[in-house]
C-alpha cells in the first residue's frame, strides 16, 4: 500500500537525505522517497505492518530532524 | 516570511549590532569581549544546544555539530571576532536559504493548488456545501463566479467563462454553455453554472493531476541521486582531515597549536554539505513548476533530466500529429471557382447528416437557401442525386463517390487524394470537380517538428495504424525521417524497440500518443508522452510526461525547461564543489581565513539558491 507523509517545517535538505536513507532500510518498506522541495514522504509498504513501520518512521524523523512535524496524510 | 523568520531576522539585527559596537570598542577597552558574547549568542545560542540534543539522539556530524565545534575552537585559540563573525553570517545565510526555499515551494504549490475545498450540492431544491467526496454520479451542483469546479461535469444550466489555466497553461478563458463538458481544477470566472456531475470525486480530473503531483517526487534524477551520495561521504572526510590537520602538524612537526586549530575550525566551517544537496533539489523543482505552468506535467525530475539528451522523438499519427477530425482539405473546380463548387455541394448535401456532408457544409460556411434546393435523391453506397436552382436553370447534380461517376458515365478528370476521401461532383454528365476530405494536421506540428529538429533531435518517426501510403504521404508533407504504417498496437512496441536499440548511446527516446491504444508504447518508451491529457484517464496513468493541451509544440517547452535545468544543476554542482575544495586547500595553506571558508559555506549556497530559483522562471518564445 502507499502511505504519504508531510514533514511539516523540515528545512535541511541533507537531514531529508538521512531520513529517507533511513526509512528505506526499515522491514516492510519496498520504496520510499522523501523530497525536501514538497515535504513529502511517499512510502510502498507491506500493508500487515504499516502501523509499525508508520511509527519506526516517526521516531527516525524526531531523531533526526526533531523540527520537522510529522502528519500522515493519507 | 514566518514568525521563525521574523523572530530570527530580529536576532539577527540585534547581534549585528553588537557585534559592530565589538569592533569599535575592541583595543579601547578590557571589557569588549561583553559585546562579542551577546553578539554571538543573539545569533546562535540554540546551535550548540541542538548539537548536543541531536548527539543524544546518535546524530553527529550534523551542521549544528559542525559550527559549534568550529567557533567553540575558535574562541579557545583566542580568534572571538572570527568565530561571532562565522556565527553571524552562517545564521543570516540559513535565514536567506529557508526564506528562498519556503518562497518557492509557495509559488509551486500555489500553483498546483488546484483542490477544491467543496461542492455546492443541490439536494431537494437546496444547495448545501458538502466534501466533493460526497457527490455521486448524477448529482448536480452550482458553480459560482470564483469557485474551483470541484468534479468533472456537463452544464446543464447558465453560461460562464473558465479558467483553465491550472490544467493547460492556457491563459485565455474558455467559454462554456449548456451541454458543454466541464473539468474539475479550472475556475469559474463569471456566471453561475448549474452542472451534472458525470465522474465521481476520485476518478475525476482533479484527483489525477494531484496524485500525478504528488508522486512527482517519488522518482529522483540522477544528479539528486549522486549528490545525496556525495554529501554523505563530504562530510565525514572533511573532519577527519580537519582532525588530522588540528593534530598531526603540531604533534610531529613542531608546528603551532594555535595555527593548525584555526586551520582546522575552517575546514569545519567548508565541511556543511547543505550548499550541494539543497540546490540540486530546488532546481529540479522549479524546473517541474516552470513545466507545469506551462501546461506540462512531469511525473518526476528523472523525466525532466531525461528530456534534455532526445535522440529519437516517435509520434503516432491520428489524434498526435492530426486532430482526428475529418475536414475538408482541398477543393478542385475544373471549371469555376472553388467558392462555387463548395456552395454546390453544400446545397446539395444540405439534409445529409453523413460525417462528410457535415465537412462540407462547415467549410462552406454560410447559411443555404432552403428554397432553392428541389428534390433530393440518396443514393446508398453511392452519393446523392440532388437539383438545385441557379438562377433560372436547373441543375441536375450528382455528388458522391468514384462509383457514382462511373455508374453515370461521368468521366473524373483530375486526381483523387492519397490521403483523404474524395467527393466527386458533377452538373448532369458534366464534371465540376472534386472536394477532399481528410484528418487534418495540428496548426503547430510544423513549428513544432522544426524546432525539435533545431534542439538536436536527430530522429523523427511517425508510426501509424492508418494505410501505409496514408502514412507516406503525411510523413512526406511533415518531412519526418521514418514513417512506418499499416501497424497494430503491439507492432508499435516492436518498432520502438527497434528504434531504442538504434538510438545513440546515453540518448533518449520519447513516445508521443494521445493515450488511446498506445499504453504498452508509452511504458515501453525512455520517456512516455500523453498529449491532450485532460479528460483522457488512461493517458495519465501510462505517461511519465503529459501535455495537458493538444500542442505538440509545447514539446519544446519541454525540452528547453529541461536543458536549462539541467544547466542549472551542472552549474550548481561544480560551482559549489569546486569553491569548497578551493577554500579547503587555501585554508589548510594558511592563505584562507575563516571568513572565506564562512562564504564556502554560507555564500555557495545563497548563490547556488538563487541560481536554483532561475529554473522556474521559463518564459516560452510565442
Amino acid at each position: 500500500m502507499k502511505k504519504i507523509i508531510k514533514l511539516e517545517g523540515l528545512c535541511c535538505a541533507n537531514c531529508a537525505a538521512k531520513i529517507e536513507e533511513e526509512v528505506k532500510k526499515l522491514a516492510g518498506v519496498e520504496s520510499a522517497a522523501l523530497s525536501f522541495m514538497t515535504q513529502r514522504m511517499t512510502m510502498e509498504i507491506e500493508e500487515s505492518k504499516s502501523d509499525e513501520i508508520i511509527e519506526a518512521a516517526r521516531k527516525i524523523s524526531n531523531k533526526i530532524e526533531p523540527e520537522a512535524e510529522f502528519k500522515v496524510i493519507r | 516570511m514566518t514568525k521563525k523568520q521574523k523572530r530570527m531576522t530580529i536576532r539577527l539585527a540585534a547581534s549585528a549590532l553588537f557585534f559592530a559596537a565589538g569592533m569599535i570598542v575592541e583595543g579601547k577597552a578590557a571589557w569588549y569581549w561583553i559585546f562579542f558574547l551577546i553578539s554571538y549568542l543573539a545569533a546562535g545560542y540554540d546551535i550548540p544546544l541542538r548539537a548536543v540534543r541531536n548527539i543524544i539522539n546518535g546524530q553527529f556530524f550534523d551542521e549544528n555539530f559542525l559550527m559549534t565545534v568550529a567557533t567553540f575552537g575558535a574562541i579557545g585559540i583566542g580568534a572571538l571576532e572570527e568565530a561571532v563573525g562565522v556565527m553571524l553570517f552562517y545564521q543570516v545565510g540559513e535565514l536567506f536559504n529557508d526564506y528562498a526555499v519556503d518562497k518557492s515551494r509557495k509559488s509551486i504549490t500555489d500553483l498546483m493548488d488546484i483542490n477544491p475545498e467543496y461542492a455546492n450540492l443541490i439536494k431537494d431544491g437546496k444547495e448545501e456545501k458538502v466534501d466533493p467526496y460526497e457527490v455521486s454520479i448524477g448529482d448536480r451542483i452550482v458553480i459560482k463566479p470564483g469557485e474551483k469546479v470541484p468534479l468533472d461535469g456537463i452544464v446543464v444550466k447558465g453560461t460562464g467563462g473558465l479558467d483553465t489555466k491550472a490544467l493547460t497553461g492556457e491563459s485565455m478563458p474558455v467559454e462554456v454553455k449548456e451541454n458543454d463538458a466541464i473539468l474539475s481544477g479550472s475556475i469559474n470566472l463569471n456566471g453561475v453554472l448549474e452542472v451534472e456531475v458525470t465522474k465521481l470525486f476520485d476518478d475525476s480530473t482533479v484527483a489525477k493531476i494531484m496524485e500525478l503531483v504528488e508522486n512527482a517526487s517519488f522518482r529522483k534524477a540522477k544528479a539528486e541521486n549522486f549528490i545525496t551520495r556525495f554529501a554523505k561521504i563530504y562530510t565525514p572526510v572533511v573532519v577527519s582531515l580537519a582532525l588530522i590537520l588540528a593534530v598531526i602538524p603540531p604533534l610531529l612537526f613542531g608546528g603551532e597549536w594555535g595555527t593548525w586549530i584555526y586551520r582546522a575550525c575552517s575546514f569545519l566551517v567548508v565541511s556543511c554539505p547543505c550548499a550541494l544537496v539543497i540546490s540540486v533539489p530546488l532546481s529540479f523543482f522549479g524546473g517541474l513548476g516552470a513545466a507545469s505552468r506551462h501546461g506540462i506535467l512531469m511525473k518526476g525530475s528523472n523525466y525532466l533530466e531525461a528530456m534534455a539528451s532526445l535522440d529519437t522523438v516517435v509520434f503516432d499519427k491520428t489524434g498526435t500529429l492530426t486532430t482526428g477530425k475529418f475536414q475538408v482539405t482541398d477543393v478542385d473546380p475544373v471549371e469555376g471557382t472553388k467558392e462555387e463548387l463548395l456552395r454546390l455541394a453544400a446545397y446539395g448535401e444540405f439534409h445529409s447528416n453523413h460525417p462528410i456532408a457535415l465537412s462540407v457544409k462547415e467549410a462552406y460556411g454560410k447559411s443555404v437557401d432552403e428554397t432553392l434546393i428541389g428534390c433530393v435523391e440518396e443514393i446508398a453506397g453511392y452519393g446523392i442525386k440532388a437539383e438545385i436552382k441557379d438562377g433560372e436553370r436547373q441543375q441536375g447534380l450528382y455528388i458522391g463517390n468514384a462509383r457514382l461517376m462511373k455508374q453515370k458515365g461521368i468521366e473524373i478528370t483530375d486526381q483523387g487524394s492519397v490521403t483523404g476521401t474524395s467527393l466527386y461532383v458533377a452538373d448532369g454528365s458534366r464534371y465540376l470537380g472534386s472536394i477532399t476530405i481528410s484528418d487534418t494536421i495540428r496548426e503547430d506540428v510544423p513549428m513544432a517538428l522544426k524546432g525539435l529538429k533545431a534542439a538536436g533531435v536527430r530522429k523523427l518517426v511517425m508510426l501509424t495504424g492508418d494505410k501505409p501510403e496514408v502514412g507516406q504521404a503525411v510523413g512526406e508533407k511533415l518531412g519526418l525521417d521514418e514513417v512506418h504504417g499499416g501497424l497494430l498496437p503491439g507492432d508499435k512496441v516492436g518498432k520502438v524497440e527497434e528504434l531504442l536499440s538504434r538510438k545513440q548511446e546515453g540518448h533518449n527516446l520519447a513516445f508521443v500518443g494521445d493515450g488511446i491504444n498506445d499504453a504498452p508504447v508509452l511504458a515501453r518508451a525512455d520517456v512516455g508522452i500523453a498529449m491532450g491529457g485532460i479528460g483522457s484517464d488512461a493517458a495519465v496513468e501510462a505517461a511519465d510526461v503529459v501535455i495537458m493541451t493538444d500542442e505538440p509544440s509545447k514539446l519544446i517547452d519541454a525540452i528547453a525547461i529541461s536543458r536549462k535545468t539541467a544547466r542549472i544543476v551542472k552549474q550548481n554542482i561544480i560551482f559549489a564543489i569546486g569553491v569548497k575544495v578551493l577554500i579547503l586547500i587555501l585554508s589548510a595553506a594558511g592563505i584562507a581565513t575563516m571568513w572565506a571558508a564562512v562564504f564556502g559555506d554560507v555564500g555557495v549556497s545563497v548563490l547556488a539558491i538563487l541560481n536554483a530559483i532561475r529554473a522556474l522562471a521559463y518564459q516560452s518564445n510565442e
